[in-house]
């Protein structure tokens, strides 16, 4: 279910408070943030988050389409490594 | 035989329907072009005079995007979703249910006709 317009969206407030002090200090810089649940505000825009994915930090440059999706959308948390390949098919073959 | 929003050529059928012939018109949107144009949803296809056609078709262009247009632009929210690495891109570059949905049995719509299994050889 989406969520209550009333509230509006929902920031990570100490990641946008990082984000805010970099704006204004005009750097760039990666900043670490486990904060997948966070939507995109359009301040982010230009910078370069290292978002977890559970494992490690992915790092994630935020452009302007981006914004109104959230952070976890662009760090994935699962690796797909193929179903039964070559090897699986000769196995069988051999029997 | 009337011709609406490019190539359709719905017939013998009552408007309200043959309108939902074009890409972008439901059933919804059907009845409130024919409420806007003043037709009855019964009239036939068949029976709609010249100047009812024409004002379907005023009142189409004017209010809603269908065919072509419409097409291009659910692509382009498709490939905006693929440019930016999100989940949901991934999902529809692989071709897999992108809403959540459960991948270990069916997702056929999405994944394509069942490829037939190997079959299974007794030890």
């Amino acid at each position: 279910m989406a969520r209550s317009l009333k509230k509006g969206p929902y920031i990570d407030r100490k990641l946008m408070e990082r984000v805010e002090v970099l704006n204004k200090s005009g750097q760039k810089r990666v900043v670490k943030t486990w904060a997948r649940r966070s939507m995109i505000p359009p301040e982010f825009v230009g910078h370069t988050l290292a978002v977890h994915n559970g494992k490690k930090f992915v790092p994630v440059f935020i452009t302007e389409n981006m914004v109104g999706h959230k952070l976890g959308e662009f760090s994935p948390t699962r690796i797909f490594r193929a179903h039964g390949g070559k090897k699986s098919e000769k196995a069988t073959k051999v029997k | 035989m009337p011709r609406i929003a490019g190539v359709d050529i719905p017939r013998h059928k009552r408007v309200e329907i043959a309108l939902t012939y074009i890409y972008g018109i439901g059933r919804h949107t059907s009845n409130l072009i024919l409420a806007k144009a003043g037709i009855s949803p019964d009239t036939k296809a068949d029976a709609l005079t010249d100047e009812q056609v024409k004002k379907i078709r005023d009142v189409i262009n004017e209010d809603y995007k269908v065919e072509g247009p419409l097409r291009t632009e659910v692509q382009m929210n498709i490939k905006r979703l693929i440019d930016i690495g999100c989940y949901r891109g991934t999902r529809h570059k692989k071709g897999l249910p992108v809403r959540g949905q459960n991948t270990r049995n069916n997702a056929h719509t999405r994944r394509g006709k069942k490829r037939a299994s190997p079959s299974k050889k007794k030890a």
